[in-house]
Parts: C-alpha cells; structure tokens; sequence
C-alpha cells in the first residue's frame, strides 16, 4: 500500500510495507545513500534524520510511523552544502572514514537547533549515541563548536 | 579539492593525450609484492588537460587513512602544481601498471614516499624538456613554478596545460637522475590537505560499497551456521522462495574444513544466500529460514575450553623457542627479586562501521566487482580461483569503505557476492548485516603470557623468560597470532627467552590495527611497568636504563607478527629513537612533576611497530566504583622526517587512541562454538563522552618517512592499565577490563 512521506521538503510515494524501516526506504527506494547502516538497534546513530526537527534513528523507525512528518536527510540539510554544521565540518576536515559522519551531522544540527551555544556536557550528551569507528570525537566537538561560532573549546 | 563524482559505471578511463610517465621501478615493492614489479605505464598516474587540471590517479584503497590525499600528494609536490589545481581519481584495480595496490601495515608511505616523488618529478622534467624544445633553450635554465614551466633568460612561459601533449610524446627521463626537490621548497608535502573526498562525505553523496547502485541490481544476505563452517543438512528453501520480494534462494556449500589452522583466505564459508528486491525483504526472508545445520567440529570449541588448555600449556615445557640468549633460568634464580605473572586477553572483532559487502555483476562470461578491499589483488585471486574463471575477465573498481582495520585485507565478502553474481546473472549488492559482521569476523586472536622477570639488589632487570601460549597448529601461528623473534624488550634483556606454545583454533582470525603489536605491547609494557614498580623505581627511568643496556642482534628471522600474511616487514628498533619519544612525551606531559594521589595516577608505555616509535602517557582517574575515566592523553611519535599530512596525521594519532582505549573493554567469547557478542551493545566502541583530551607531538629524526596508522594504537593500552596501577595499586593482567573488575565511567 502506498505511502505519502515529506522528505527534504518533497513529497514521494513509497510503495513498502508500514513496518519496513525508514532507513531502507530512504537507501533503496528513494535513492538517498548519505544516511547509513550501522547497527540496525538504534545503538550506532550512524542512520540519524531529523524528523520534525528532532533527531531519530531511522534504522528503528517504522516508515509507517512517520506520515504526515516532515523528514530531512544528510542531502536535505542544505541545497549547497552550505549549512554552517557543514561547513565547520569540512573546514575542521572531521572525517576519517567517513561513515558515521552524516549521522554525526545530523545529531549535531538537532543540537544547535535546540541549544545554539553548547557546552561540552551538553555535546556529550547529545553526542554520545553516535559512535565514530574511527575515533573524530575530537574534531566532531570542535566542529560543533565552530558551527556555534564558539571559538573556546575545553577539550 | 575534490574527487570528481563520476558514475559507479563508468569505467575511470584516461585514454589518449595523457602526459606520458614512465619507468619507476619500486626496489621496496619487489620485496613485498609477489613476483617482479611491473614497469609503470604512462598514464598510469598523471594526466594533465588542456586547461591545466591535473588529475592524478590514487593507487591504493581509501578507508579513512587518508591514501587519496598522500599517494597524490606526493606526486603534485614534485611535478610542481597547485595542490587547488589536482584532481585525484580513484584507479581501477590494474597492478601492471599501478604498482602495489594495497592499504596495511602502515606500508602506503615508506613504498611510496620515493617512487612517487620521482613519478612527480618525472613529469616535472618532460615538461620542461618540452618547453626547452619549443622555445630553443637550455633545459637546465628552465625553472618551474604552479604548474608552469619559466624562462627568465628570454621571458618565455608556459602553462603545463599547453605542454602535456608535447611532453607526452618525449621518452621518459631516466628517474634516478632526477633531483628532488630540498624539503624547505615544499608547498604541498608538509601542509595540511583536507581529505579529498570530505565535502562528498558532509553532503551525503553515495561514496561507500554500501552506496553502489546498478540498474537492476538485486540484493543479497546470506545465513550462516551459527558455528564456524558449518554447512547446510535441509532447509524450507521452497517456502523461503515464495516470500515478498524473493529472486533466487542459493545454497553455498563452501570449502572450508575445520582445522587446528585455518589459511589467511580459505575459501567460502557455508550458508544460504537469499536475492530479494531490496535487502530488507532479503533480512526479512532469512527470519522465516528453517534450516538444520551440520555444525561439525567447531561446535566443540568454548573459551572456557581455550582457557583452561592454555594454562595447561603454560605449565608443559614450550612447544617453540623463538628467540633465547643468555641463561635466562640460570639468572633468575641469581637473581635478587623474581616478579612472575600471567597475562591474558581476549578475540575481539574489528567492527568497521560499515558491514563487510560488495557488489558484482557477471555478464556474457565476464565479471565486474566493485571491491572496498584493502588488498584487492588477493580479492582478485581469491574470486578467480573460486569461480573458476580467468583473472583477465575481472574488473575491480575499487570504492572507498567505511573503515578496514586490517579487516579488509580479507576478501571473504568479496567471494561470496562474485559467486552470487555468477549464478543469477543480474548485478548484485551483498551486505552482511552487523549481527553477521561480528560472528564471521577474522578476529584478533586471544592470547596467555606467561612472565618472569628478574631484578638484580640495584634494581636492575637481569632476565626475561616470555611463554606466549597462541593458537594454531604444529607449523603455523594463527592469522594475526604469530610472534616476532625481535618483539620489545627482545634484545634488551641481559638474558632473555620467548617461547610460544599454541592450541587448535577452528576459526578466521586476521589482522586488527597493529596487529599482534596491539597485544604485545599491553603485555610487555605492563609487566616492564611492574618489574619496575618492584624494584622501587619510576618506570621511565627503568625503561631507559633498559634501553641503555647492549642490543643484542636483531634477529635474522624476521617473521611477521601477523604470520606470512602481511605485506610488511619490520625494520631494526634504533633504541635512540625509543628513547627519544619516551623522553619527550615525558616532558610534555610533566611525569617527572606528576601528582600522586588515591584514585588518580598518569601511566607512561612505548613501542615500535610498523617502523614507527610511539610514547603515550595517560592521566586516569578511578571512581570508588572503580569506573574509570581518561582526562587526557599525551602522545609523541617519530615516523621519520616528514609529517606529509599534518591535520590528518594529528586526527590518525587521535584515532588510534580511541581505538585503543575501545580494545580494553571489547571481548569476543565462544559457547559451544557459538560467538557471543552481536552488536555494539555487547562490543561497544568507546563514545564521544568518554573521549579524553589528546595532545599530539611529533619528533623529526633524519629517517625517511613511515606510517602511522598502526603504531599509534599499541602504546594507550598499558599506558591507561600502567596509569589504573598507579591510581589504585591493582595491576590489570586480564583483559578485558571488566575481567579485572574495572569498566570505564
């Protein structure tokens, strides 16, 4: 049965079963390969959206689940890949292999969004569901912090 | 810079009008590889268009070491171009003309920091030699700059761009006369690069295996035994056929027989591949599998059982002698003090974070993968063999992987979705899932050390007996559990003896990040940080002291810590070099002035590996629950004279710690041959909240350049248990850390 899903501000229909999860529809059916695979149980965040603003793992979200809400993916942060947690991202040249990145990005947004200026503890909270395999953390926090247009970092 | 987004389909042609390189044989190359090392074809590297872009090719496999910037990177600085002006684009897999393509064992950089340069400056000299022609000068007053060749004398100019096609047609030079250029002329070597593929990975284009997308491209899981090889007795396969989205249901009957030693690559293992439309309706098949397995012998296997046979072993006299001078049991009994102790740790797996796949496609008898290996050729071999067909029908397009560790360097997965491809004629994509993942890993071996050590009135080390009880058979050590003759301290020791003793092992194991080193070294530095503890000396000056002492020669047999598999050997330890990174971590980090106090201590450990000298102090405290935190970590590291990537080599070295740091508390057990962990809920990875800070120091010294993936890691393992010791007096010989009652806040 079809179902009408609001990703990056375009609407598409999606021909699946409600209960798949959103992270296959987005790869396999919809074509969108920046969100990622890691875990499959929510303990990675490798495959984070933003659905209504808030970060979610789409790996544990049911498409059926998500009607109606407005879904942003890695490719709908901005249309240039000007958005600032972008640009503090390329410009601290975060990612090693690269992986778990857009997640990382996608958590930090939802951060920003809701905390423009945050602390260390505040990024380890909001931070701390997404595992880097390579170990960024460092330049994932002093990404965060240029995106706040915070130049003092403690760690 | 960025690589160009290019189809997954098209073919990463140069063809025609290329400028013409030639003639670089690798002297390092013809040791490592297997057979001769081709002659480097033309266009194999550099091909600059009209406009003046240059696009160089990447030879090796880019997993997040950041090889698509420093292969490229080497060769811009010696042609002489803006770095904005390069192009990098990843090379098919073709050896006859790239050379050694692989990516382990810290290898990329010392194979490739003079061959490459010279390839750069090849190019430089045709150029010139072109313009001299055109102009009717001297080629000897031509100078170059950013990519455009200069003659003062008559104010001729030229960009590269009008030259290529001209110096395309001219004969190589001859590459050992080529000067390069002195190391305070560079513009590229030497200044932080950002990855080349970073804006690609913010913006989420597809860049990973797991990203390949055909037309038609079908999707493949495949259900394993839950025991190492077992095979497929029944199963509903007609039921399985009919579900949603179902193409085809595969058995593999695979090739592998369980044995004490299991071989590097031996083959496919067992199971049922399901084909589906999309890979969740393929998961979603493999829930409704009923399948009656033969388990066979690995179903014995427990590590209780490994366990229990390996303080056997260390017991019975030592089945090897690896390295032994002086009369180590003699001189222990002379001695003063005599510290003895077990030390033990786990499998653990190498969890990239992007699952092991790939994707194929067979059509009209030929094949075409798209391979995230790290060692394709070996892939390329592998599948030949297995499907029985030539090696000249195969296309490897290699893609960049979300991470390798050393797992890569193993073409299981590759197999397994080119034996698919071949049976249902339509392009596939494999993915295993994190759950398959982690119980078919090559994992890195577990191991039992048995030590003694002793100590003269003075508190001087007098001898060191090292019982390493490993696994394999009677000829061969494990993947990634074979021990070197010159494994530190070897060598130092006025009378010192390794021995190794193993048990039978039905399972793959393989090379994780530093492989054996990530071991050795946990061991060898704690049980030097506690023979110096006895003695009532601070470990720093005990290891230096011990550094002091007359090398005894390194051993002729340099076998690899990884067995016969990795391409890489290990160079002699310089104990200059050793000392130097112990001395200036020391400083940086203020030992000599550090606090002592309940519940919180700084730990200091060193080691070489890979070429490469590494010294890492950490400052841990501990909880009365005796959670533990990492506050900070300083690092000092010589890899020669030459940082080539500096921002990248700084967030390697990082990298490496956290690594590190995840291995104390990652474990891989067995019960009745069943792998225990499956996700990483119970293999974690170390979090952003638990990251200490990381100052990181390079030491130049006169050597050339070498890698530092690797020898980052070892030295934060004992450098954080060394640190627990000073904080609560308990000294940590199992691993991992929740084994000794410890696990981090």
């Amino acid at each position: 049965m079809p179902i009408k899903l609001n990703v990056n501000n375009v609407v598409a229909t999606v021909d699946a079963p409600p209960d798949t999860p959103l992270l296959w529809v987005l790869r396999d059916i919809l074509d969108l390969k920046g969100t990622k695979y890691g875990c499959g149980m929510g303990v990675c965040g490798a495959c984070t959206v933003l659905v209504d603003g808030h970060a979610v793992r789409s790996c544990m979200t049911h498409v059926g689940n998500v009607v109606g809400q407005s879904i942003t993916t890695i490719e709908g942060l901005s249309p240039d890949g000007l958005h600032p947690v972008q640009v503090a991202w390329e410009a601290l040249d975060v990612p090693q292999c690269g992986y778990c990145q857009s997640g990382q990005i996608m958590s930090a947004t939802a951060l920003l969004a809701r905390s423009p200026h945050p602390t260390d503890a505040e990024i380890d909270t909001a931070m701390s569901g997404n595992l880097c395999r390579c170990g960024t953390y460092t330049r994932i926090r002093q990404a965060i912090h240029e995106a706040a247009g915070a130049a003092a970092t403690t760690k | 810079m960025r690589i160009d987004r290019r189809s997954f389909l098209q073919l990463s042609a140069l063809a025609g009008g290329g400028l013409a390189l030639n003639l670089y044989r690798s002297p390092l190359a013809a040791a490592q590889g297997p057979g001769a090392p081709p002659d480097l074809t033309p266009q194999a590297f550099i091909h600059i268009a009209p406009d003046g872009v240059v696009t160089i090719m990447a030879r090796a496999s880019e997993s997040g070491q950041g090889m698509r910037n420093m292969l490229p990177m080497l060769i811009a600085e010696e042609l002489d171009v803006d770095w904005k002006d390069v192009r990098v684009q990843q090379a098919d897999l073709n050896e006859k003309i790239y050379g050694r393509q692989f990516s382990g064992g810290s290898g990329n950089t010392p194979l490739a920091w003079e061959p490459l340069r010279r390839v750069g400056a090849a190019g430089r000299q045709l150029l010139i030699t072109a313009a001299a022609q055109t102009w009717g000068v001297p080629a000897e007053e031509c100078t170059t700059q950013s990519g455009r060749v200069l003659h003062a004398a008559s104010a001729h100019s030229a960009s590269y761009g009008e030259l290529a096609a001209k110096a395309a047609a001219l004969p190589a030079p001859a590459l050992s006369s080529l000067k390069l250029k002195d190391p305070k002329d560079y513009r590229i070597i030497g200044h932080s690069q950002p990855g080349v593929d970073t804006h690609a990975i913010v913006t989420g284009k597809p860049l990973f295996g797991i990203d390949v997308q055909l037309p038609g491209m079908l999707y493949a899981a495949i259900e394993k035994a839950p025991v190492f090889a077992g095979k497929v007795k029944t199963a509903n396969i007609d039921q399985i056929k009919a579900l949603p989205g179902v193409r085809h249901v595969l058995i593999i009957d695979g090739a592998i027989t369980p044995a004490a030693y299991t071989p590097w690559e031996p083959g496919m293992e067992p199971g049922i591949a399901i084909v589906a439309d999309t890979w969740w309706q393929a998961q979603q098949a493999r829930k409704q599998l009923k399948v009656d397995w033969d388990l066979g012998p690995a179903a014995a296997q427990s590590s209780d059982g490994f366990t229990k046979r390996a303080a056997e072993l260390l017991q019975a006299p030592p089945a090897t002698t690896v390295r032994k001078y002086g009369d180590v049991d003699a001189t222990l009994k002379l001695s003063a003090k005599v510290v003895e102790a077990t030390y033990q740790y786990p499998f653990i797996a190498h969890v990239t974070l992007e699952p092991q796949g790939a994707t194929a496609h067979w059509k009209d008898g030929k094949l075409e993968m798209w391979s995230t290996s790290t060692l394709p050729a070996d892939g390329l071999g592998l599948v030949a063999r297995t499907l029985g067909i030539q090696e000249s029908d195969i296309t490897t397009h290699m893609v960049r992987s979300g991470g390798s560790f050393g797992r890569r360097l193993q073409n299981d997965y590759l197999v397994e979705a080119a034996w698919i491809a071949k049976q249902i004629d339509a392009p596939v994509k494999l993915l295993w899932s994190r759950e398959d993942d982690i119980a078919h890993d090559p994992f890195r071996p577990g191991g039992t050390v048995g030590l003694k050590g002793g100590l003269d009135a003075q508190g001087k080390l007098t001898a060191w007996r090292h019982h390493f009880v490993t696994f394999g058979d009677e000829k061969h050590s494990t993947a990634g559990g074979g021990i070197g003759a010159d494994s530190y301290p070897a060598g130092f020791p006025p009378a010192y003896a390794l021995y190794t003793s193993a048990q039978p092992l039905m399972l793959r194991t393989g090379a994780l990040r530093a492989p054996g080193d990530n071991a050795y070294c946990w061991v060898a530095q704690s049980f030097l940080d506690e023979l110096a503890h006895t003695a009532g000396r601070d470990p720093l000056d005990f290891q230096l002291e011990l550094l002091g002492n007359t090398q005894s020669p390194w051993s002729a047999s340099q076998r690899d810590a990884v067995g016969d598999h990795e391409p890489t050997g290990q160079a002699v330890l310089i104990p200059e070099r050793f000392k130097g990174v112990l001395e200036l971590v020391a400083e940086k980090s203020g030992w000599a002035q550090r606090a002592k106090q309940p519940g919180r201590g700084m730990g200091i450990a060193a080691w070489f590996c890979h070429r490469g000298y590494f010294a890492e102090v950490a400052d841990v405290s501990v909880d009365a629950q005796n959670k533990v935190t990492v506050h900070q970590v300083w690092v000092a590291g010589d890899v020669g004279s030459q940082i080539i990537n500096p921002a990248a080599a700084e967030s390697m070295a990082q990298g490496g710690i956290m690594e590190g740091m995840g291995h104390l508390a990652q474990e891989i057990t067995l019960e009745d041959g069943r792998i225990q962990q499956s996700n990483f809920h119970n293999h974690p990875l170390m979090r952003m909240r638990q990251t200490p800070k990381i100052e990181v120091y390079w030491r130049k010294t006169d050597y050339a350049p070498t890698g530092l993936g690797e020898p980052t890691l070892p030295p934060i393992l004992p450098a954080v248990t060394n640190a627990i010791f000073a904080a609560t007096g308990k000294r940590i010989r199992t691993l991992p850390l929740q084994k000794s009652g410890f696990s981090w806040a």
